[in-house]
């Protein structure tokens, strides 16, 4: 047995031993004398109410309502619907139809599309859906890692945007080979961003401003910034759009695969990645990380333990505006490679519901954004192959968060068990059992 | 949020800096006002047209030299700034009527600059402002939705989906029945319906009440969408195209001199908005509800103790709110224009969210900040129209900016409802 193979075996025995123990004081505390008896969930009952099968089960309740809204408007199925009770199958047939081809398309436009004729083609969807994820990733880390320090990052709209313009201020007019220029457009993304978030940590800590507030205010003041700047010093020599010139070669990042395959996947997908690693060490395993989650906890204890709540505001906001920041940076140098008022598209809204999704963890933050990738990328396919409006995609995220945000209202919809309370039927069953014996 | 628990130990201290914040930013913008509205006035007559609406005498218009009133509201600015500095040395607060005072100068000085640099210089006052009123009507109403959800102890974020589904319903109904009554109704129950989902996730599960009216907000704008792409403009003719409410003259009130046509002879959706906040300042200040309402929104455990049912109240009173945001939506489809479009609402109801605590979450301080934003939205459109030399962006920033230095300076010492955002478990 190797250390480290002792070492996991340890902290198996150790987890087991605190699961039992807190099972255990949970007896114990249990006011409850009538279920007084030990209760140990099951194996199938920690995995199917537990983490895991809340979020499959809130997904498949999305979907569901989203096929139901897909087909309620499908104008065939509405056409059959009206001789319903004469021959009930063809609306069932219609429905169906028209729910599952937007499906099929929204699969086709995200992962696989088997319709293609070359392996390139088909699997070339999969490489779409990481390259729109970039942005979620990074902007989505930017509201996490504020909501672990107990802020609401309402501004990575802002933030996006800043870090945007900065990194197109450095492609316009910096002119070194293309590792010198990428460097200094990352730093340049980084800086933007982490002046606009920092200003909200700032102003919060020091006048006690409300942080939504703030950052709604900013995401305004940045978007406005964007058109005035589009309309001067940013502008496309020659042009009267709001539209930046295109970034020159050394400004581009380049694609992973090569500029021979379709893959418009390019280097900054590896940076996110990095991104994922560095919030999830900071957070977890720093000490900066550790205070700011002492912040988020509990302000008020982590002033009495000496650690200075301004400071962490100001610290998260700034981390927080420069991973957002880095987005905008990705997204004109690598994904668009131009500047335009769309940049930010919705981005830093869709974040938001990145971060609740995944829970605010950096990894459950990457997985929810490509998650959100794959309904972005297939959204669009599903759109124009059937027809099925993109803000589909809206509502299933949407309801996907709100299901998963509450535990009861899933587990009620698949009669899922609920971990932490013995199930009502079986203590039920076993008081009337009781009450038989006793008879 | 966690604001409220952070700000009971810091008060004490910093007492003495931030008493200081009121007139450093006076005289921050009152600096800037004189290098702005002094130094760079345009040498321009600015023509105020007054008369717009009266029927029974003449009124002259209003003339005003660009550059002699710049100087003039830039010395008054200077010497108010000034004057709060030294009454703030002695540990004195500058009264209110200054302060206004001081705010007057401001946005009339920005006024007469803004058009004295526009090619054309003869604008009618009346239009300006009855198009600033209109313009505020549903962040009005969505602050005074926010308002009766936040005093009593729920943040709602979900402004915005109450506005957008408010209008959607108002438009979809409207057109259905081609009654304006009609579609008003049903914006009142698709704000309601909003609110359903807001109240239950919130109060029924305890799910965290921000994250809920962002989500919810998500939500309304994918629905809207969908329907709108899917139903509406499958028979626009039939589906969206809503009759607007009517609008009417009140007799006498309407013939005061600019201030009657600006705020008498408007659509019956304003007011309705005058009669909404009378109704909210004064249910709210007055009787027993709204004494039970800031009771559950300041501290709901006293109030349980007293018998009031804290969940209870809370749950009616977002219903109602969701009605109140939702007549704002209707201005939308029913009043401004009389078609939907997706996101049309283009993030008002976040305005309207600023304008609440802007207005220290008081009806009348809401509806003076809603006239604020309205009023900028509105000169946005004046100047453009006018052919300005100014970057029109850089004054659409204005409004956003002034907002941020007064969260940060003047009302930042005010605090909003001490539960708001945490549900209320009983035990």
């Amino acid at each position: 047995m190797s250390v480290e193979e002792t070492l996991q075996a340890q902290e198996g025995l150790a987890a087991s031993a605190t699961a039992l123990g807190t099972a255990e004081q949970k007896t114990k505390d249990n006011p409850n004398p009538q279920m007084g008896e030990q209760y140990r969930p099951s194996l199938a009952t920690r995995i199917l109410g537990g983490g895991v099968g809340l979020s499959i089960g809130a997904m498949i309740a999305a979907f569901i309502v989203g096929g139901l809204l897909i087909a309620v408007t499908d104008s065939k199925t509405q056409q059959a619907s009206q001789y319903f009770f004469a021959r009930p199958s063809d609306t069932l047939i219609y429905g169906w139809r028209a729910a599952s081809e937007a499906y099929v398309a929204l699969f086709q436009g995200s992962i696989f599309n088997f319709e293609a004729n070359t392996f390139v083609r088909q699997i070339n969807p999969l490489f779409e859906t990481l390259t729109v994820s970039i942005p979620l990733i990074l902007a989505g880390l930017a509201v996490a890692i504020a909501f672990r320090t107990g802020l609401f990052n309402i501004g990575a709209q802002g933030q996006i945007i800043l870090g945007a313009i900065f990194a197109t201020f450095v492609a316009i007019n910096f002119n070194f080979p293309l590792v010198v220029t990428l460097l200094l457009i990352i730093i340049g993304g980084l800086l933007g961003g982490a002046i606009w978030g920092g200003l909200v940590g700032l102003l919060k800590a020091k006048t006690g401003a409300h942080e939504v507030i703030l950052s709604i205010m900013l995401n305004y003041i940045a978007v406005y910034l964007l058109q005035y700047l589009l309309k001067n010093s940013l502008q496309r020599p020659g042009n009267t759009n709001p539209i930046s010139p295109i970034f020159e070669d050394n400004a581009i990042f380049p694609r992973i695969f090569g500029d021979g395959t379709p893959f418009r996947l390019h280097w900054g997908f590896v940076l996110a990645l990095a991104a994922v690693f560095f919030v999830s060490w900071l957070l977890n395993r720093s000490t900066i990380g550790f205070r700011l989650r002492a912040v988020g906890a509990n302000p008020g204890a982590a002033k009495n333990a000496g650690i200075s709540v301004s400071a962490g505001y100001i610290l998260v906001m700034s981390i927080a505006g420069a991973l957002a920041g880095l987005a905008g940076a990705l997204q004109v140098s690598g994904t668009e490679k131009v500047l335009n008022t769309g940049v930010a598209a919705s981005f830093g809204f869709d974040a938001i519901t990145v971060a609740l999704l995944g829970r605010s963890t950096p990894w459950g933050t990457f997985f929810a954004a490509l998650l959100y990738g794959a309904f972005r990328a297939g959204g669009t396919n599903m759109q124009v192959s059937t027809g099925t409006p993109i803000d589909l995609v809206l509502v299933v995220q949407a309801l996907i968060v709100l299901f998963i945000a509450a535990p009861p209202l899933v587990r009620a919809i698949f009669r899922l068990p609920d971990p932490a309370k013995p199930r009502k039927k079986s203590a039920k069953k076993k008081a009337s059992q009781k009450a038989v014996e006793a008879k | 949020m966690s604001t409220a628990v952070l700000d009971t130990p810091r008060e004490e201290k910093t007492e003495i800096v931030k008493n200081w914040k009121n007139p450093t930013i006076l005289s921050v913008i009152a600096v800037i006002s004189l290098i702005l509205l002094g130094f760079r006035a345009p040498a321009k007559q600015v023509t105020f047209r007054l008369g717009d609406g009266i029927r029974w005498a003449d009124i002259p218009n209003l003339q005003i030299p660009a550059v002699a009133y710049g100087w003039v509201a830039a010395v008054v600015m200077i010497a108010l700034a000034l004057f709060s500095l030294v009454l703030m040395n002695r540990g004195k607060k500058m009264p209110l009527i200054l302060n206004v005072v001081f705010w007057f100068f401001f946005i009339s000085g920005i006024l007469v600059w803004a058009i004295g640099s526009a090619s054309s210089s003869n604008v009618s006052l009346v239009s300006i402002l009855s198009g600033a009123l209109a313009l505020s009507i549903p962040m009005i109403f969505g602050s005074m939705g926010g308002l009766l959800c936040e005093r009593s102890g729920v943040v709602n974020i979900a402004i915005e989906g109450q506005l957008l589904f408010g209008a959607f319903s108002a438009v979809l109904v409207g057109s259905m029945t081609d009654s304006p009554w009609a579609g008003l109704l049903a914006a009142m129950i698709g704000g309601v319906l909003v609110s359903l989902i807001l109240a239950t996730f919130s109060i029924k599960y305890l799910v965290d009440q921000t994250i809920v009216g962002v989500v919810v907000n998500v939500l309304v704008s994918g629905l809207t969408g969908f329907f709108f792409t899917r139903i509406l403009q499958a028979n626009p003719a039939e589906l969206n195209s809503a009759p607007k409410l009517p609008g009417f003259e009140i007799p006498v009130l309407s013939q005061i001199p600019v201030v009657g046509p600006v705020l008498f002879n408007q659509s019956v959706l304003i007011y309705l908005m005058y009669i909404v906040v009378g109704l909210i300042w004064f249910a709210l200040n007055k009787s027993k509800w709204g004494l039970r309402t800031r009771a559950v929104g300041e501290h709901p455990k006293a109030a349980d103790t007293l018998g009031v049912n804290v969940n209870r109240l809370r749950f009616s009173n977002v219903l109602m709110a969701g009605a109140v945001a939702g007549m704002g939506g209707a201005f939308f489809t029913l009043v401004s224009v009389s078609t939907f479009n997706a996101d049309m609402t283009s993030g008002q109801g976040y305005i309207a969210l600023a304008a609440l605590i802007f207005g220290r979450w008081k009806p009348l301080g809401a509806l003076m900040a809603s006239l604020l934003f309205g009023f900028s939205l509105q000169m946005q459109f004046v100047l453009s129209g006018l052919g300005t030399t100014i970057p029109t962006e850089l004054l659409a920033m204005l409004p956003y900016v002034v907002t941020i230095l007064a969260v940060a300076g003047l009302v930042g010492r005010s605090r909003g409802p001490a539960a708001s955002g945490k549900p209320y478990i009983k035990g």
